[in-house]
């Protein structure tokens, strides 16, 4: 295998990874703040907060690999995304930012300030939408070359119905995936009251995170045909996709084994994310950048590579031991320690 | 906003806003972690609890300023993508393996961070507890070595060479370990570690001259002071080693910082003062010999000059003010915590005045303030080079015109992040006075 599809393979599976992690977190702020509207706080709170308590950091690095990773593997994509996203990305910056030292400082600090849990609920779907930008951006079309640099027009992103599409489909996909994961984790609390609101939710939000997706392939059709066309040709991928989908609907609508349904969530993302991104070989910026010319010199590889290797090594096993303590304790969930 | 219509000039701006706002976290989190195991350790090997509770106390307020430093690490981790797109196409090239291994220490650092905060009671051993703080520790300090060995490339780009405007013979390895590492990054690290201890002492010193006259925060202030002087004249010894690097290799930098503009020899130390006509120092305390001395360990050895360097390619002078403060600083805190080791050593009463006291209370501040001086004088010594003569700051920079918008953008988040962790620091302390704590819990329990 080349060098450029190790690191692409890397980087994708550290994004899909902070995707999940991050998804379960931002979708948790939401329902958070919607269940105090709703005046169903008791239920949700305190099963939200051992999850995420402890992992918010690591949820955060998993994002800082991945823009490290990028610049590091395929340094124009610094040249080329750097001079475009100053504004969008920023905006995301400053919203992690206020997301992420506030669940600090109300964790350790001041407890349970009700606008605090509506800015968390409500920047739980702001951040993903504006990130997601960056992918609606990477599909072509928004990006001119003057006077030899790149600039981005902003009208035509925010006028195309792709770049809303996409932001729906991601506020949408996080509502959903966290939804399936609170399920099986209040469940496992043995918190029953909170599980079936949770499985509420998971089940109203499964069809339009389908809905949704679809209407992005279709979108794509008219906005990049080549890649439409080779997303096409990857459509098995996406039948199994669908198949894991519907299994895990149907788990959690017959209340039998969240676990396994959270697993067939994984897949099915798992098998739509790596169908995207193959299909979107080689291009990073289409059509201005691919990963062949993008890619860095030889000795940076393979020394990146060994890194990444001997990084693992000392990551695996620290993970695992992070998830044994918070995730597959049962009596910590039940918050008994 | 005419100031920034200037991209170059903007961009300057938000890089120094974001890393003089970061690093006062980054610092922190360096160095406390190496605290918080003292004080443990000592509290088990002691089986005294207000040590155990020192080190609970102190780490519960650690969280804070990690949460803080990890969000700005983010944003400077992404501006220099988005500020300096040139500037890290090129570095990505040679210098992106300290910047990804970083993240692996993120990602230890992080995990062992939750582990430990969460699991305090968890454990049938202390020990057991303790050891979950070694790799957060290790993983800040490596974090810091990393980063910082890139800041050393900028200094001395080494491991690659540009023939004929292409960039070939990459060695990784080399750029990493360049010849200004070594110095860079043992000088950042004994820093961050005498900071921290100061800062803590502070706040230890500020409780006793509030009611408190508690055994507590009287350990705390002994224990921090002790280590904050070992810190301190480390620092200072490889300060002095960093003088030596910049005179052997980066002469420009220590030329402006010291206003010596002519090279000679028995070179003094120009301390202070204002630069009048024609470039001279008024106002100054000359040092003799000591340039010559911090340059090369020779009072009669020749410095060179910052007029070697062509006008263009000069820092600018107010680096010297930088340097000023930084080593009055540094030299100031060494000869306070000298005093109050001695003093209480001997058992003199000045070592617990309430001048004393206040002093110590201004050290935390002013450590933190020597950490800001003494990065401002690296990095605009380093002026008009990104790359030390490879890519200035105005080859560098993007060109959008929007970054003067997120300049106050970020100046308000800053402002915010600032204002939150003073009022949840201060009331996480109140709310739970160390007093009642110790009481509540009682006996050995921790
Ligand atoms: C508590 C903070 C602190 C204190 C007391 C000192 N320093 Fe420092 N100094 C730093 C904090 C710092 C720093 C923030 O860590 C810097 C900025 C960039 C760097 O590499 O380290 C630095 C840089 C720095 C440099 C420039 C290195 C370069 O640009 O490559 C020199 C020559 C010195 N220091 C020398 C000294 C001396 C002789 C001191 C005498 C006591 C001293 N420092 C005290
Ligand atoms: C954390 C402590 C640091 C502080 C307070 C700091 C401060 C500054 C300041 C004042 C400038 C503006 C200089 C000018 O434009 O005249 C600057 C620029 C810059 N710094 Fe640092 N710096 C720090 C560490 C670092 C590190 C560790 C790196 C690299 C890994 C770095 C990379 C840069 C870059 C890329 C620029 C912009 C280019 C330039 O102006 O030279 N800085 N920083
Ligand atoms: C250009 C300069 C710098 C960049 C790009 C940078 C980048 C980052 C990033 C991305 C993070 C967040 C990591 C996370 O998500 O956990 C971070 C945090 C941190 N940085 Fe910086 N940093 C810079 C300068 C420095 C310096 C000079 C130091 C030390 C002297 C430092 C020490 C730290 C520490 C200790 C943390 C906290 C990490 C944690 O607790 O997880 N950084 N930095």
């Amino acid at each position: 295998m080349s060098y450029e599809i190790i690191g692409m393979v890397v980087l994708w599976t550290f994004l899909f990874g902070y995707v999940i992690v991050a998804s379960v977190d931002f979708g948790a702020g939401f329902f958070n703040a919607y269940s105090i509207l709703t005046g169903k706080d008791r239920i949700l709170t305190a099963i939200i907060q051992r999850y995420l308590s402890p992992v918010w950091e690591v949820t955060n690095v998993f994002l800082v690999f991945f823009f490290v990773g990028i610049v590091g593997f395929f340094p124009s994509t610094a040249y080329f995304y750097g001079s475009i996203l100053l504004v969008p990305v920023s905006i995301s910056i400053i919203l992690l930012a206020i997301r992420g030292s506030y669940y600090a400082f109300e964790n350790y600090g001041s407890q349970g300030h009700r606008g605090y849990a509506f800015m968390y609920g409500a920047t739980g779907l702001v951040i993903p939408a504006s990130l997601s930008v960056v992918l609606t951006v990477s599909e072509g079309g928004f990006v001119d070359i003057m006077d030899g640099r790149p600039q981005l027009d902003y009208w035509a992103l925010f006028s195309s119905p792709l770049t809303w599409s996409i932001v729906i489909l991601s506020i949408i996909a996080v509502l959903y995936i966290s939804s399936v994961f609170l399920t099986w984790y209040a469940n496992r609390a043995g918190d029953t009251e909170a599980a079936s609101l949770l499985r509420r939710y998971a089940l109203i939000w499964a069809l339009p995170t389908i809905i949704t997706a679809s209407g992005i392939i279709y979108e794509l059709r008219s906005h990049n045909p080549e890649h439409f066309d080779s997303l096409m040709n990857l459509w098995w991928m996406f039948a199994i996709s669908f198949i894991f989908f519907v299994g895990s609907v149907w788990l959690i609508w017959k209340q039998k084994n969240y676990g396994l349904a959270f697993i067939l969530l994984i897949g099915q993302f798992a098998f739509a994310f790596f169908a995207y991104g193959i299909s979107k070989y080689p291009y990073l910026l289409y059509p201005h950048l691919t990963v062949s010319d993008s890619v860095t010199n030889d000795a940076m590889a393979i020394s990146l590579i060994v890194a990444f290797v001997a990084g693992l090594l000392l990551l695996l096993p620290s993970l695992y031991l992070l998830m044994r303590l918070f995730l597959f304790d049962d009596q910590y969930i039940a918050g008994k320690k | 906003m005419p100031l920034f219509e200037d991209p170059v000039f903007g961009s300057r701006m938000l890089t120094l806003l974001t890393l003089t706002f970061h690093i006062i976290f980054a610092t922190l989190g360096v160095g406390i972690p190496l605290m918080i195991m003292i004080a443990q350790w000592v509290g088990i090997k002691r089986n005294d609890m207000h040590y155990i509770m020192l080190a609970r106390r102190w780490a519960r307020g650690f969280v804070v300023l990690v949460a803080v430093g990890v969000v700005t690490g983010t944003a400077i981790g992404l501006q220099l993508s988005l500020l300096w797109p040139e500037f890290m196409q090129l570095a990505g090239h040679v210098i992106a393996l300290p910047l990804f291994m970083e993240v692996f220490a993120f990602f230890f650092e992080a995990i062992f961070l939750g582990i430990y905060l969460y699991t305090w009671d968890r454990f049938e051993n202390q020990k057991k507890h303790l050891l979950l703080l070694v790799p957060v520790a290790f993983g800040a300090a490596i974090s810091a070595f990393f980063i910082t060995t890139v800041n050393g490339f900028m200094n001395s780009p080494e491991g690659f060479s540009i023939v004929d405007g292409q960039m070939t013979g990459v060695n990784p390895i080399e750029a990493m370990f360049n010849t200004a590492s070594p110095t860079k990054v043992t000088h950042v690290i004994a820093t961050a570690f005498m900071t921290s201890s100061f800062v803590l002492a502070a706040v230890a010193a500020f409780k006793l001259l509030r009611r408190s006259n508690h055994d507590y925060h009287k350990k705390a202030l002994h224990l921090t002071m002790k280590v904050g002087l070992v810190f301190a004249v480390a620092t200072a010894i490889v300060g002095d080693f960093s003088g030596k690097y910049l005179a052997e290799h980066q002469p420009e930098k220590l030329a402006a910082a010291e206003w010596h503009f002519e090279t000679e020899a028995e070179a003094p130390l120009v301390l202070y003062g204002v630069l009048g006509e024609g470039n001279e120092p008024e106002y100054a305390i000359e040092i003799p010999y000591a340039l010559s001395i911090l340059a090369h360990n020779d009072p009669f050895a020749e410095v060179e000059g910052l007029n070697e360097t062509p006008a263009d390619e000069q820092p600018p002078l107010f680096v010297h003010y930088f340097f000023d403060t930084m080593i009055t600083i540094g030299m100031f805190m060494i000869g306070l915590s000298l005093i109050y080791w001695f003093a209480s050593w001997r058992g003199w009463s000045v070592a617990s005045s309430r001048p004393m006291r206040w002093l110590i209370v201004a050290g935390g501040p002013l450590s933190i303030l020597a950490i800001e001086a003494g990065w401002w004088m690296a990095e605009f010594g380093r002026q008009p080079w990104i790359l030390r003569g490879v890519m200035t700051v105005d080859e560098a920079a993007t060109q959008s015109a929007y970054v003067g918008h997120m300049f106050v953008a970020f100046a308000g988040l800053y402002f915010i992040l600032g204002v939150g962790v003073a009022v949840v620091l201060t009331k996480i302390f109140k709310d739970n006075p160390v007093e009642l704590e110790l009481g509540e819990q009682g006996g050995d329990r921790s």
